[in-house]
């Protein structure tokens, strides 16, 4: 995994910035009675690292459904590039096909090439797993297969479903890392759907905060990805109250605090 | 109540030693060990049979010694009888299984990939499936005459079912989760069907493969007692037979080591064709 990252394929010049990856207006989502979302506009550019925080149930992975095109539009208007690729909570990957195979399943059939898949595993670390069969994989390694299977397409736009939240601690930040150089590199538009608020801040450029129909946040990170900043500290305070959560649990200690 | 009889209720505290890895011995030697531990049980039983019929125990009337019932199909064998009703009954048991089997697979994929085929038919063959056989036996002697047809298509509709239910569910228990991704990554339907559902739906279909290859042998029993004058189920139930007790054990011995060889065949495509499946894999290791 911390093997030495080769020269981009893609150089930052080479790659459009102002392209728009995703440009959604107006676009309203209802399910079962319910309006999830409606009026929202979204623009992802090219190489921008974007972050939707929600709760549970906020319309976030329904969005990002959307994007995906499993999922319709109730009104408004959007549209999204391709080569468009996505990432989800669970690697899914076919257990009938090597992890190579697994690696080339968007690559059209008279187009692939065993190379390519060797060439994608080599980057996320898994150069030496090319012949496995998926179920012989960690949970980590599965998931770094998927995240191959979507770089190797070299997207435009990059979809990820809680992309770490199915893996344990120590895996999740070096996968976070992963994710963060490896999209640094192709620069893919990129939309992590999460609820962690530390995850958001840790890998976004922007955060947004999907709740009430609407996104009720959108803001840069910047200086404030350190947490021990005051600035950091101060986004961090304002997702979590955006998000309803009292992230230290201050108010529940305080009120057992106060206990005789 | 007193203290020990309190603390009885619970584990006293203690020490448990921790088990030791246990020294492997030689690959080679304990897979034909464990091999050979699937033949206790019928060769213990076989023994104790012997030793009834040797001592007396059981009279020849109402059951031979294993040894008669050899006597018996080293008979059948010499006298060329024994290789005859294989030749004619294998014939039978295989057209019926690729007849029924492949209709049963057929069927069962269209109604996997498709709800139409689904809504089409699957009530009829639920039904169809719940029809005693036998009972069809005169019915399809007055459609399809007394030679092969009857035969054969007594054993294809045996076959139909296990292979239809289990490719049904095999292509319907396809985890959906990966159908969706390989539609998020630009594959067509037929792509999936060909690449991920099929493959993933095999381990289902060997199953019924496997139920049907046993049924197929099952009907013979009751195919051949149509105007059939060779067959191992003529050979079971031929009435100039049916005093000789040890042809008809012979019988059954050779369905049960018919059984094995359809056994040792699924076994053997299975880790043929389902490298990447977990029990496949858990074996090889």
């Amino acid at each position: 995994m911390n093997q030495a990252i080769r020269t981009p394929l893609l150089p930052a010049e080479a790659v459009n910035l102002q392209e728009e990856a995703v440009s959604l207006k107006g676009a309203a989502k209802g399910f079962g009675g319910r309006t999830l979302f409606e009026g929202l506009d979204l623009t992802i550019r090219r190489g921008e690292f974007v972050a939707l925080l929600g709760a549970s149930g906020s319309g976030k992975t329904t969005l990002l459904r959307i994007l995906l095109g499993l999922d319709t539009l109730d009104a408004g208007e959007g549209e999204v590039a391709t080569p468009r690729a996505a990432v989800f909570q669970e690697p899914r990957l076919v257990p009938s096909q090597p992890v190579w195979r697994n690696v080339l399943m968007g690559v059209p059939r008279r187009a692939r090439q065993r190379r390519q898949a060797l060439d994608a595993l080599a980057e996320v670390g898994l150069a030496g797993h090319a012949d496995a069969w998926p179920v012989t994989l960690s949970g980590g390694e599965a998931q770094r297969v998927a995240l191959a299977r979507a770089l190797v397409l070299e997207p435009t736009l990059l979809l990820l479903d809680e992309p770490f939240a199915a893996l344990d601690a120590l895996t999740r930040l070096k996968m976070q890392d992963l994710v963060r150089r490896l999209c640094a590199r192709h620069h893919p538009g990129t939309l992590l759907v999460t609820h962690d608020v530390d995850e958001a801040v840790r890998l976004a450029d922007r955060v947004l905060v999907l709740r009430d129909r609407r996104l009720t946040l959108d803001a840069t990170v910047g200086e404030a990805r350190d947490g021990t900043t005051p600035a950091g500290a101060r986004l961090r305070a304002r997702l979590y109250a955006e998000l309803g959560v009292d992230p230290l649990g201050l108010e529940a200690a305080g009120a057992s605090g106060r206990a005789p | 109540m007193t203290d020990t009889a309190t603390a009885s209720a619970f584990p006293a505290p203690g020490k448990i030693a921790l088990k030791l890895t246990p020294r492997p011995r030689a690959g080679r030697l304990k897979l034909v060990g464990a091999d050979a531990a699937r033949l206790v049980l019928p060769l213990a039983l076989l023994g104790i049979w012997q030793g009834a019929c040797s001592f007396g125990f059981i009279s020849p009337r109402t059951l031979e010694s294993p040894v008669a019932v050899v006597g018996a199909l080293v008979e059948l064998t010499l006298s060329g009888v024994l290789w005859e009703s294989l030749v004619a009954s294998f014939k039978r048991a295989s057209a019926g299984f690729l007849v029924g089997g492949g209709l049963g697979l057929v069927l069962g994929i269209v109604a996997g990939l498709w709800r139409t085929g689904e809504r089409a038919y699957d009530a009829l063959l639920q039904m169809l499936r719940m029809v005693p056989f036998l009972a069809v036996i005169p019915l399809f002697v007055i459609w399809f005459g007394v030679d092969e047809e009857p035969k054969i298509l007594l054993i294809a509709l045996a076959c139909i079912f296990p292979v239809y239910l289990n490719t049904f569910s095999g292509v319907r228990n396809v985890d959906p989760k990966i159908i969706e991704a390989a539609t998020v990554f630009g594959m067509s339907r037929a792509a999936i069907a060909a690449e991920i559902v099929a493959p993933l739906a095999l381990p289902s279909i060997m199953v019924g493969v496997r139920y049907a290859m046993g049924v197929a042998l099952l009907s013979l029993v009751a195919a051949e007692q149509v105007n059939a004058t060779s067959g191992i189920g003529y050979l079971a139930l031929n009435p100039r037979a049916s005093l000789r007790t040890d042809i008809i054990l012979g019988v059954v011995l050779l369905y049960s080591v018919l059984g094995l060889a359809v056994d040792f065949l699924i076994r053997t495509a299975q880790s043929r064709l389902l490298p990447w499946h977990r029990s496949v894999l858990e074996k090889a290791r």
